[in-house]
């Protein structure tokens, strides 16, 4: 009988087929079937974006954040790369009982933290106990509104082949971070996770010739690539060199066996834009402080060949796929 | 950065391949055998192949230790998890193997099987579970068995009832010498494993070079180790003076590793052993020994007897001896791909199948 495995909730090619065939195909509607990162819908002629995400990640504290913390993040990031300004959230707590009071507490404070740091208020709430084990520890959903920018004009249609690929720094902290949080590997290390809203960042560079924004959370960059790739119709291409990692998540990878390009961020955004105003856009991303090490990576290839590549650092070219099955167990 | 990226550099990187086409010109092909998974997965991370002449092709060997552990062994892992009070522990890559009836995976909403990162782990969950059997799964070449030799040994200190290990170790040089004498293979030159290598020493190859006149180098796993171990390769093919030769200097000592080998040698014992597609090879598996026989699993749990369906269609063995690529298989990108395996190549992280797929398609 066919089950559900983690691997369906990995971000990789599993869950993208489980989304389009139950998911899509049973609750199919304009807004649903574009798959975005947030839905745009139009109230009185004023556009907004709609979206929802849970957090399930243990451990729920971590050197950089918490599961509070990335509650708002994770939300606020997704209507932010829809080319909104975030506005309100609901939040949902799942707690298991025997919880302790000081953590929801510390979780409560940092939520508020976050959202005074985003621009938003959590406007609705709802808060169950289940009993012990029913939820590890505690399971948070946020949905969140924002109010798309009147110079935003994303668009997976816009992206052309010669367009560039941009990234606003570091990728693979946030997932590294939290697997050494974790007690199983027994091992200590100075990685912080990156997650941050990326309000501040992102309205300091929206402009018409931003095409398209994804933040790449789960399955990583490589992931995100490939979905753009296959949304747009066009093939992608990389440089390893010009990908910014950070040596200790080099070194940490190189000795896990793990490939940075397929490891989850929380305060990253992957942007497309034309190829005449990437450099002026760069330069503004590295004025903010979220945006120090951005780097453009590669560019959108033509519509015959659909793949995504990576030219190595050793000046080779090989396929860059989506995520299989989980590098390790999973981690957001 | 130390250690990694000095051995990505671009320009030595050019100047070691701009070296492989020199010496290839007027040479016949040749056919370079990389043993272990590890190689075959950098070949295929790095590109590597699109740095080599039309002459030099590479071909990969049985050297990834899921790949090569037979269907048998996962079947009776599984009959293993029937006996009640017994917690299975293993590392992650055995878990998709599918076994005869199912794979190790499907069993983990039973609480029957765990993953572990290393034998020790599996030690310490026996003693925190003193009313649980904790069996591990030892597979794995001379670069894993040590330290489940060290488990073993502590285990013994602790006085551990609960402890086991099904040993499903491997040693690599008797599959080496089987492809040397296999008709269908023909093999230029190895490239010996790195890991394996840094425990074994590089004196276990001489028998390669001396009896087979097949050159053999031990390489590292970087870029330019391949390159330069490929190099070193088609020197000795162009010189016609096979020898063994240690491109992994910075790792590999002549001797190998004593301490590794004595903790080997006082834990375990050769025996005939099965690998995937090959077959039984002599004295190529290692067993617990007498003295810590109370440890084997197999010797305490009276298992009966398993029977195992043959896989239809997959070529496991012939890309394990390194006959056929992955894409020569009919199933290869259809109906096996990493989420759904049919044979082991496509399941482990180092497994050729696996690279393929992953890095070529």
């Amino acid at each position: 009988m066919k089950k559900i495995t983690l691997a369906h909730g990995n971000g990789g090619k599993l869950m993208h087929g489980l989304i389009k065939d139950l998911f899509v195909k049973n609750l199919s509607n304009p807004f649903l079937n574009k798959m975005g990162d947030a839905a745009l819908i139009d109230v009185k002629n004023k556009k907004l974006t709609y979206t929802t995400d849970s957090f399930v990640i243990k451990p729920i504290f971590f050197p950089g954040g918490d599961i509070g913390k990335l509650s708002v993040c994770g939300t606020v990031n997704d209507l932010c790369v829809s080319g909104a300004r975030p506005r309100y959230l609901s939040c949902g707590m799942i707690v298991e009982d025997g919880f302790d009071y000081k953590d929801l507490e510390e979780i409560t404070l940092s939520i508020k933290a976050a959202c005074e740091k985003s621009g938003v208020d959590v406007v609705a709430g709802d808060f169950k106990v289940v009993e012990k084990g029913a939820v590890d520890k505690i399971f948070i959903n946020t949905s969140g509104i924002g109010e798309v920018f009147s110079n935003a004009a994303l668009g997976m249609d816009r992206v052309k082949p010669g367009d560039k690929v941009m990234i606003n720094g570091n990728i693979g902290d946030h997932a590294l971070a939290v697997l050494v949080a974790r007690e199983e590997l027994k091992f200590k290390s100075k990685i912080v996770s990156d997650c941050a809203p990326l309000n501040g960042l992102i309205s300091s560079v929206i402009c018409g010739d931003i095409k398209f924004m994804r933040d790449p959370t789960r399955g990583g960059l490589a992931t995100t690539l490939n979905e753009i790739s296959l949304e747009c119709g066009c093939g992608i291409s990389v440089n390893e060199s010009d990908i910014p990692v950070s040596g200790s998540v080099k070194v940490l990878s190189e000795a896990l066996g793990m490939d940075p390009l397929y490891l989850a961020n929380e305060g990253k955004a992957l942007m497309i834009a034309s190829a005449k105003s990437a450099s002026k856009i760069l330069s503004r991303m590295k004025k903010h402080p979220l945006g120090k090490k951005s780097a453009i990576i590669g560019e959108v290839r033509d519509r015959k060949d659909k793949r995504v590549y990576l030219r190595t650092m050793i000046g080779t070219t090989r396929v860059l796929d989506m995520l299989q099955s989980d590098q390790l167990p999973r981690i957001c | 950065m130390k250690y990694i990226d000095e051995f990505r550099n671009n320009e030595i990187v050019k100047r070691l391949s701009g070296a492989i086409h020199e010496r290839v010109k007027g040479m016949r092909p040749v056919n370079i055998m990389e043993v272990c998974g590890t190689h075959t997965m950098s070949i295929c991370k790095f590109g590597i192949r699109e740095l080599l002449p039309a002459g030099v092709k590479l071909s990969s060997g049985p050297g990834c230790p899921v790949c090569v552990t037979p269907k048998s062994y996962i079947d009776k892992a599984i009959a293993f998890c029937d006996i009640s009070g017994i917690t299975v522990a293993t590392f992650g890559d055995m878990m998709k193997v599918p076994g005869s009836s199912c794979r190790l995976a499907d069993l983990t909403a039973r609480g029957k099987v765990r993953v572990v990162y290393s034998c020790m782990d599996a030690a310490e969950m026996a003693e925190k579970n003193p009313d649980r059997k904790i069996i591990f799964l030892g597979v794995g070449f001379e670069t894993t068995t040590p330290t489940v030799a060290a488990t073993v040994a502590y285990a013994k200190k602790r006085n551990l009832k609960n402890f086991f290990v099904y040993a499903g170790h491997k040693i690599i040089l008797p599959a080496m010498t089987a492809l040397c004498n296999d008709r269908q293979v023909n093999i230029s030159g190895f490239l010996c494993p790195a890991h394996v290598s840094a425990i074994i020493g590089t004196r276990p190859y001489d028998v390669i070079a001396k009896k087979y006149n097949i050159p053999c180098v031990i390489t590292g796993f970087e870029p330019t180790d391949i390159l330069q171990g490929i190099l070193m390769i088609l020197n000795q093919v162009a010189s016609k003076m096979p020898k063994v030769e240690n491109q992994y200097k910075r790792v590999v000592r002549n001797a190998g590793n004593k301490k590794a080998l004595t903790l080997m040698n006082e834990v375990f014992a050769s025996e005939d052993s099965e690998w995937r597609g090959i077959g039984i090879l002599p004295k190529s598996g290692l067993i617990l020994n007498k003295r810590y026989a109370s440890f084997d699993a197999e010797k305490v749990f009276n298992l009966p007897k398993v029977m195992t369906r043959p896989d239809k269609g997959c070529i496991c063995g012939s890309v394990l001896k390194g006959i056929k690529a992955p894409p020569e298989c009919g199933l290869f990108a259809k109906k096996c791909t990493p989420d759904t395996p049919v044979g082991a190549c496509m399941v482990s992280g180092e497994g050729t199948c696996a690279a393929y797929y992953r890095y070529r398609r």
